[in-house]
């Protein structure tokens, strides 16, 4: 992975200088809030609901067992002894104190790791797939292209103060696993005539305005990435409306202007840059790329894994659940689930960020990956050493059989924690994982993705969960709406609104009749919910999920 | 008739930990929202949020806040108020905690 040269260490350090000053100023008195705010944030850090928050950028999801480990330090010196991973690969402290964060981020910098960019109107933090490097299907390992566009957009003059944030992800394979179409600009590298090349896509978004990303180049050659990239972000920084927060993302200004006319824009600036990039992006990539080697894998006897799978149900249902198809022989890409039962989703305990970082150590080739489905990742573990890691996760509470099933779920830190929040999410989280392990319906059911924002601003992906739940306040009182059918995947769709919404009491009955309704409905127990939903349509889950109007409607057709 | 005025507080957030606070009315900020002076007149409120926002090397962000007279003080009327006053319901952290 990369390590940074003495040019980032040294850029670091002096942002980091500054910031400390800049608190100092601000503690003395001499800088007003207003004047402090735009400053705190472009350092990460945030005033929330009950206390400041220190939002930490993992640059496309990577870590290595030391950075982990200082993950865990800071959570206990600085913070209550755990972190939050978040839906965008970062983690968020939520109890910081101000005349601590320079500490902190001097902290961070020790394991080359920052804080910028990771809020205000600027080029956020470079997100990928989490099995990136390790899965079967990937034309390249998107990391190398994310690394690059990190160093670009990083203190990027002319980006510093765009209409608003703007976040880029990369993938490397048709399968999307970082909601690749739900971003501003994505990059996927393709494979043509045997040449690499971009599929670029752009104007993509969640939020109150959900837009699918559209392809706006389905060929860029490889040394044309950055230009391209700048032209598409110059033409938003001069088109993009200022006037209105919430038209000022790149999805409306694609929209408002067509993608035909935003394409021939794009066009005009890249051909006017374009020969000002004369290749030394080119060779700095080159340059990233000999950090991602792949690890050394080895040949070793599986033995240990075949035993362990025959004869321990509890790890047969793991590894049937948490375990991805690795690229190498005898490998496998394991998910650790930050998702056990009646526990707050994507948060980790220092004791268990330090058990990760030992087990990436020892049995990982160093590498640990954050989803942004709020989980963490071995990328690259030898099947031999699997009974070894289950049994060691397992002890830490880390253990949990549930990727991609019911209790997996996302869910944004709500009004719980977040200022603008207009609901709770991680108690109905909670209650949805554990009423459904009661049930012990979750295996039955089988693949199903539940997301959950506590306001419209979309980070819990409501839009794109086979059921997605959005918490509202109707009149002084939480309330949860619910879409059915999205999807987060390549074949990107935005879920439909099922109905009048449900109190916080009765949103788990209602998510309850919903999957029991599905249970009806499947084919056979191979169809998911999400192919049962695309069958059917809304209409038999309406019905389940509204009852009495359905009760109500039937009397009327008889009489 | 003019609408009636709904009694507030003034609250913000503690400049170095963070902390909800709410403004008393010896012109200093309590951590809790029982000590907090209710404002039941709007003209007030206003000249009370100018005195709150001279302190701004204590506090951050203030605002009034809807409450209703209780037995104990101002009592929050929205749910958010009463987040806040308390602290996350998923762990025992925050001004629940600090209260024992």
């Amino acid at each position: 992975m990369y390590s940074y040269s003495d040019f980032d260490h040294a850029f670091l350090a002096s942002r980091n200088a500054q910031f400390r000053k800049q608190v100092e100023r601000r503690i003395a008195g001499n800088l007003t809030e207003e004047e402090f705010r735009p400053l705190r944030l472009m350092n990460g850090l945030y005033l929330q609901l009950h206390a400041y928050m220190l939002r930490v950028a993992i640059p496309y999801g990577t870590l290595n067992g030391a950075q982990m480990r200082q993950l865990a330090f800071i959570a206990d010196k600085f913070d209550k002894g755990y972190g939050h991973f978040t839906t965008r690969q970062n983690i968020q402290y939520n109890w910081p104190k101000l005349p601590d964060v320079p500490d902190i981020l001097d902290a961070l910098a020790e394991v080359n790791m920052h804080a910028l960019q990771t809020s205000g109107n600027t080029i956020r933090n470079v997100t990928s797939d989490h099995f990136a490097g390790a899965a079967a299907d990937e034309v390249s390992d998107p990391r190398p292209v994310a690394e690059l566009i990190r160093q670009w957009s990083t203190d990027h003059p002319e980006f510093q103060f765009l209409p608003r944030k703007f976040k880029i992800a990369v993938i490397g394979s048709e399968n999307d696993r970082a909601v690749l179409r739900s971003h501003d600009i994505g990059v996927q590298i393709v494979e043509e005539n045997g040449q690499t090349g971009y599929r670029i896509f752009v104007g993509g978004g969640l939020g109150r305005t959900p837009v699918i990303g559209k392809v706006i180049n389905d060929f860029l050659p490889k040394a044309d990435l950055l230009p391209y990239l700048e032209s598409i972000v110059q033409v938003y920084n001069l088109l993009g409306r200022r006037d209105n927060k919430y038209k000022a993302r790149i999805k409306i200004t694609v929209n408002e202007n067509g993608l035909d006319e935003y394409r021939a824009l794009v066009d005009e600036r890249f051909a006017l840059i374009r020969p000002q990039f004369s290749g030394v992006d080119q060779d700095q990539l080159a340059q990233i790329e000999t950090h991602f080697t792949p690890p050394a894998f080895r040949n070793a006897p599986v033995d240990g894994f075949e035993t362990a799978y025959r004869t321990d149900p509890v790890f047969q249902a793991w590894a049937d659940t948490n375990l991805e198809q690795h690229k190498a022989e005898g490998y496998a890409i394991v998910t650790v689930s930050i998702k056990k039962h009646g526990d707050t989703p994507g948060d980790a305990t220092s004791d268990q960020m330090r058990v990760l970082a030992e087990l990436a150590e020892k049995y990982g080739h160093d590498e640990l990956r954050i989803s942004h489905e709020q989980n963490v990742i071995l990328p690259h573990v030898h099947r031999g050493d699997l009974p070894s890691i289950y049994y060691a996760l397992k002890a830490e509470g880390l253990g949990t059989a549930n990727i991609g099933l019911i209790s997996d779920i996302i869910a944004c830190p709500g009004m719980d924690y977040c200022a603008l929040a207009t609901a709770r999410s991680i108690p109905i989280a909670q209650e949805i994982a554990t009423r459904f392990d009661e049930l012990k319906l979750e295996q039955d059911v089988g693949p199903l993705k539940i997301k959950i924002s506590g306001c419209i601003n979309a980070c819990g992906h409501h839009h794109v969960g086979h059921i997605g739940i959005l918490g509202l306040d109707r009149a002084g009182v939480e309330n949860y709406q619910i879409t059915l059918g999205g999807d987060g995947t390549e074949d990107a769709t935005i879920g439909e609104r099922a109905g009048p919404g449900f109190s916080a009491d009765e949103i788990i009955p209602a998510v309850e009749r919903l999957v029991l309704a599905y249970l009806d409905l499947r084919n056979d127990p191979a169809e998911t919910f999400l192919q049962t939903y695309r069958r059917l349509g809304l209409a038999p889950f309406k019905a389940a999920l509204y009852p009495q109007v359905a009760g109500k409607e039937s009397r009327a057709n008889a009489a | 008739m003019p609408r009636p005025f709904t009694p507030k507080v003034i609250t913000a957030n503690a400049l170095l930990e963070g902390d909800v606070v709410y403004f008393t009315q010896a012109d200093s900020w309590t951590r809790c929202l029982s000590e907090a002076e209710l404002i039941d007149d709007e003209a007030h409120a206003q000249l009370r949020m100018i005195d709150a926002e001279r302190q701004q090397d204590q506090i951050v962000g203030a605002y009034l806040a809807d409450v209703k007279a209780g037995h104990n003080g101002p009592e929050p009327t929205h749910f958010r108020e009463d987040f806040r006053r308390t602290g996350p319901s998923n762990y025992f952290h925050g001004k629940q905690a600090e209260a024992n």
